[in-house]
């Protein structure tokens, strides 16, 4: 192989591998973005700013708590990343209860609009307030949850007897692991148990749901809670290998809208295989145009999905005239 | 001048008058951007606040406008007095590109890939190189490069703009524009039934709104002296221009007015007071002052206003539809004689729903003048055909020709102008317009003047028995008003043939007579009609003929007695056990 094939071969599969592993933790936020909006209909604007709090509550746990005196630069970020889920999942609730309760659900369905403005105001507002709460709680200097791990790579090769090396970021390549897991426990958890069965009858059809005794609002509180729990821990696991402060949701929240539409929106399964190739997309990106275009490759590619794939990415049925 | 510019002109002024006292360079930038981001508003409200798309997007526009200006300033020298001309003209086009293909989208699409124009725009004017373009003071003839040493200017030209953008929001508000873009907003499928084309709107729409926001986008430039693409491409730029609609009060004019001029000014002097020791205060501000607003009164601050007025004032006295209950006499000699030409043609029309053949090689005619009842039970396709004949629905293979003229491929709103109006099963009316704005929304694709259309709306709500009640609101009217007010609406476009469904349904007696004097009358004036209903017995008075649908496939035509006694009919509705009594 000459020279010049070795190095377009090894780009283009250290492009394949980044985008695979973040692809999985994109794939990750965007399951959390997809439950929310299966189940209440709502697009949640401010689910970057759930990635955001995720972060900084991974930061915490793993600093303040001593999880990482505790348990080490190896699992500590991982627990500190589910656990910084678990405050964002109390957060959810909250938010759902102090403001998404008073414009969601059976009281808005069949107004005009079915109550979209005021939720995507809402959140809106939500997403500055949290945004910018963040700025004056956490100040504007970026953060990081360094470990030994982010700055460290698995080397992979020489592979085909030539000089082909890929180098595998630690921090990120553990990171696609977790996240593969926590996306397989949540449709595990969607699927088999009770409570993901009510979940998936009050997204269907929240009326019905309620003649059969399911309490619709306790649905909507509890997918609201997961939700921004999962796109959380998505957030704590980047935190281990992205510098953060608390303007970075926008940065993710494109990321997550694009993997959502792409997966068929209300599609919690499609979002994640979504979010993967939103990763794809972006890291191939590099291998043709400028670094700078990374973004404006996804939003290319996310235009040219809901314009040419409508239909397919729909999946509701024609109105009855 | 109408009241509402009135009132626009006075506000300008005393704007205007209040700036004349501030000598504070800051706060006269305050009074400048409060304009200006009050046109983005306005301007994102003709479009998203009327069609009821949501634009996530009009940064794109705010953006383009901005750097239009910019650019030809900076590369050619172009005076921004030009250059903001062009800024309008980019502006439009940008609507029109980007609104052609996302226009595919609705609901949520819609505005999530409209998010995704201003952010893909942003990272391709960084890496184009233009992270920061500073315009270049002019000392010789600032005036000639809109460059003035008095800031104050700067206001007056930025409330000039948002007068031309008001007053152009009043036009819009009162014309076919706006009225045919509620109906599209409240309802597309009865909006297109009426004979609007929802996509020339919405394009209309958007080029207007865009080319408003892009002229604000350049003025902008122009007052800031520096462009950069967070500035004007960013989330933010789009969500000032829907919350300052969004909290002042959407779909309505001052709306975006109220919003600007409470919000800017909040904003910007918590930014300047504390934005030193508590950066990000504007933002917490901002973010809790919209959740407010939306919690305590969704709709925005100037309705929630109004409608606690109107409820001080007490309702009016509703006035009730005093029906006339007189009998109703068949009027002889009104129908037609078989030989009357043919009207419609319908030949072997197939619909088919994935495995289900909802109408299977129906065929039939309708004459000039007659009343065709069509009856079935349910399940029949009665619904189904009038789709097909009104399209809806695409029948393949199949034919409909009105006059000769084929039908089948072209859309609704085609149909419509070609003469076949139709009313719903379920009505499908405007419920915020007036009843005489539903019934004119029909009238537009008659009329070429919005005079003669509301004319000609008057002229229909009378035919129908409703006059005195144009005032009133759709949600406000009842079942049977609801019903002949589809019909006016229906009437006002001026059909040669009118498809009615289940206009009867859910009347009572009395009722009832007064829609089947009502269509007898219709058909008196020579428009042919075919109604489907369930009712036996009204039917048999009302229609000339009769078609049996069962099954999607026409079971029997011809005139109401002999159908009536066809067992193949009496099974379809009864079963055979009544059939078999019926035959002995």
């Amino acid at each position: 192989m000459s020279p010049a094939v070795a190095i377009i071969v090894e780009n283009t599969l250290q492009s394949l591998y980044t985008g695979l592993v973040l692809g999985c933790v994109y794939g990750l936020m965007c399951v959390g973005l997809a439950l929310i909006f299966s189940v209440m209909r709502v697009i949640n604007f401010a689910q970057g700013e759930f990635l955001m709090l995720g972060m900084y509550a991974a930061l915490f746990v793993f600093t303040q708590l001593g999880i990482s005196a505790l348990l080490g630069p190896y699992v500590g970020p991982i627990v500190a990343a589910v656990l910084g889920g678990a405050i964002v999942f109390g957060v959810g609730i909250v938010v759902y209860e102090g403001l998404l309760r008073w414009i969601t659900g059976l009281q808005v369905a069949g107004t005009e609009g079915e109550g979209h403005y005021p939720q995507l105001t809402l959140t809106l507002g939500l997403s500055l307030l949290l945004s910018n709460g963040g700025l004056i709680v956490f100040g504007s200097n970026p953060e990081t949850m360094r470990t030994p791990m982010s700055s460290n790579a698995w080397e992979l090769g020489p592979l085909f007897g030539s000089d082909i090396t890929l180098f595998l970021n630690q921090a990120r390549s553990v990171a696609s692991v977790v996240a593969l897991v926590v996306a397989a426990a949540v449709a595990l958890f969607i699927a088999r148990t009770r409570l993901g069965k009510m979940l998936r009858a009050a997204a269907d059809n929240p009326e019905a749901a309620t003649y059969m005794g399911i309490h619709v609002g306790r649905a909507y509180r509890l997918a609201f809670g997961i939700g921004a729990a999962v796109t959380a821990i998505a957030g704590g696991l980047v935190a281990t290998y992205y510098p953060f402060q608390p303007y970075i949701g926008i940065e993710f929240v494109i990321v997550m809208y694009a993997g959502v539409v792409l997966g068929g929106m209300g599609s919690v399964s499609g979002a994640f295989w979504g979010g993967l190739t939103i990763g794809l997309i972006q890291q191939l990106s590099t291998l043709v145009l400028p670094n700078q275009l990374q973004n404006a490759a996804i939003f290319v590619a996310f235009l040219l999905i809901v314009l040419l794939r409508p239909q397919g990415l729909f999946g509701r049925s024609v109105e009855r005239v | 001048m109408s009241r509402a510019l009135a009132i626009i002109v006075a506000g300008a002024a005393l704007f205007l008058g209040a700036t004349w006292f501030v000598q504070d360079r800051y706060y006269q930038l305050m009074f400048t951007l409060v304009p200006i981001w009050a046109t983005v508003g306005v301007a994102w409200n003709i479009f998203s606040g009327y069609s009821g798309l949501m634009s996530f997007g009009h940064a794109a526009f705010f953006g383009i406008g901005a750097y239009t200006v910019a650019l030809l300033l900076v590369k050619l020298g172009l005076s921004p007095w030009f250059g903001i001309v062009i800024a309008g003209f980019a502006g439009a086009l940008a609507g029109v590109v980007i609104g052609f293909p996302t226009f595919k989208l609705r609901g949520h699409y819609f505005a999530l890939a409209m998010l995704a124009y201003p952010l893909a725009l942003l990272y391709v004017f960084e890496w184009l190189g233009f992270q920061e373009v500073a315009l270049p003071m002019n000392r010789e003839t600032p005036a000639a490069f809109m460059q003035f040493s008095d800031q104050r200017i700067y206001v007056l030209l930025a409330v000039v703009l948002l007068v031309v953008a008001l007053a152009i929001n009043v036009a819009v508000a009162r014309s076919r524009f706006g009225l045919s873009l509620l109906a599209i907003k409240q309802n597309e499928l009865a909006a297109m039934g009426a004979g609007i084309n929802p996509r020339r709107w919405k394009l209309k729409a958007i080029a207007l709104s865009a080319a408003l926001t892009a002229i604000a986008g350049g003025l902008y430039a122009v007052v800031l002296l520096i462009v950069t693409p967070p500035a004007v491409f960013g989330m933010l730029a789009s969500a000032q221009a829907m919350i300052v609609t969004l909290f002042g009060g959407i779909a309505t004019v001052a709306g975006p007015v109220i919003g600007a001029l409470i919000l800017v000014p909040l904003g910007e002097t918590l930014h300047a007071e504390l934005g030193s020791r508590i950066p990000g205060i504007q933002g917490v501000v901002f973010g809790a002052a919209i959740m407010i607003v939306v919690l305590l009164a969704p709709e925005g601050i100037l309705p929630w206003i109004q409608a606690r007025r109107a409820r001080r004032r007490g309702a009016d006295a509703e006035e009730a539809l005093a029906l006339d209950a007189a009998t109703f006499v068949r009027a002889s000699g009104a129908a037609p004689d078989s030989g009357a030409p043919i009207l419609l043609a319908v030949n072997s029309v197939a619909v088919r729903f994935g495995g289900l053949q909802a109408l299977h090689n129906v065929s039939f005619e309708v004459r000039k003048g007659e009343i065709l009842g069509i009856i079935g039970p349910n399940g029949a396709g009665k619904t189904t055909l009038f789709n097909a004949l009104n399209g809806f629905i695409v029948p393949s293979p199949g034919s409909v020709k009105l006059d000769g003229r084929e039908l089948v491929g072209e859309p609704p709103f085609a149909i419509c102008r070609a003469g076949i109006g139709r009313t719903f099963q379920v009505v499908r009316a405007f419920a915020r317009l007036s009843l005489l704005d539903n019934v004119v929304v029909g009238a537009f694709s008659a009329e070429h003047t919005d005079g003669a259309a509301y004319a000609r709306a008057r002229e229909a709500i009378a035919r129908v028995g409703l006059a005195g009640l144009e005032s009133q609101l759709a949600s406000s009217l009842t079942t049977v008003e609801l019903r002949l007010m589809e019909i006016a609406r229906a009437l006002a476009a001026g059909p040669r043939l009118l498809l009615l469904d289940e206009t009867l349904a859910g009347l009572g007696a009395s009722e009832t007579e007064h829609v089947l004097k009502v269509v007898e009358a219709i058909r008196r004036e020579g428009v042919t009609v075919v109604i489907i209903e369930h009712t036996m017995h009204a039917m048999v008075r009302l229609a000339d003929r009769l078609l049996v649908l069962d099954h999607g496939e026409v079971c029997a035509v011809g005139d109401p007695a002999t159908v009536t006694s066809n067992p193949a009919v009496i099974e379809a509705y009864l079963g055979k056990k009544w059939a078999a009594r019926a035959a002995a």
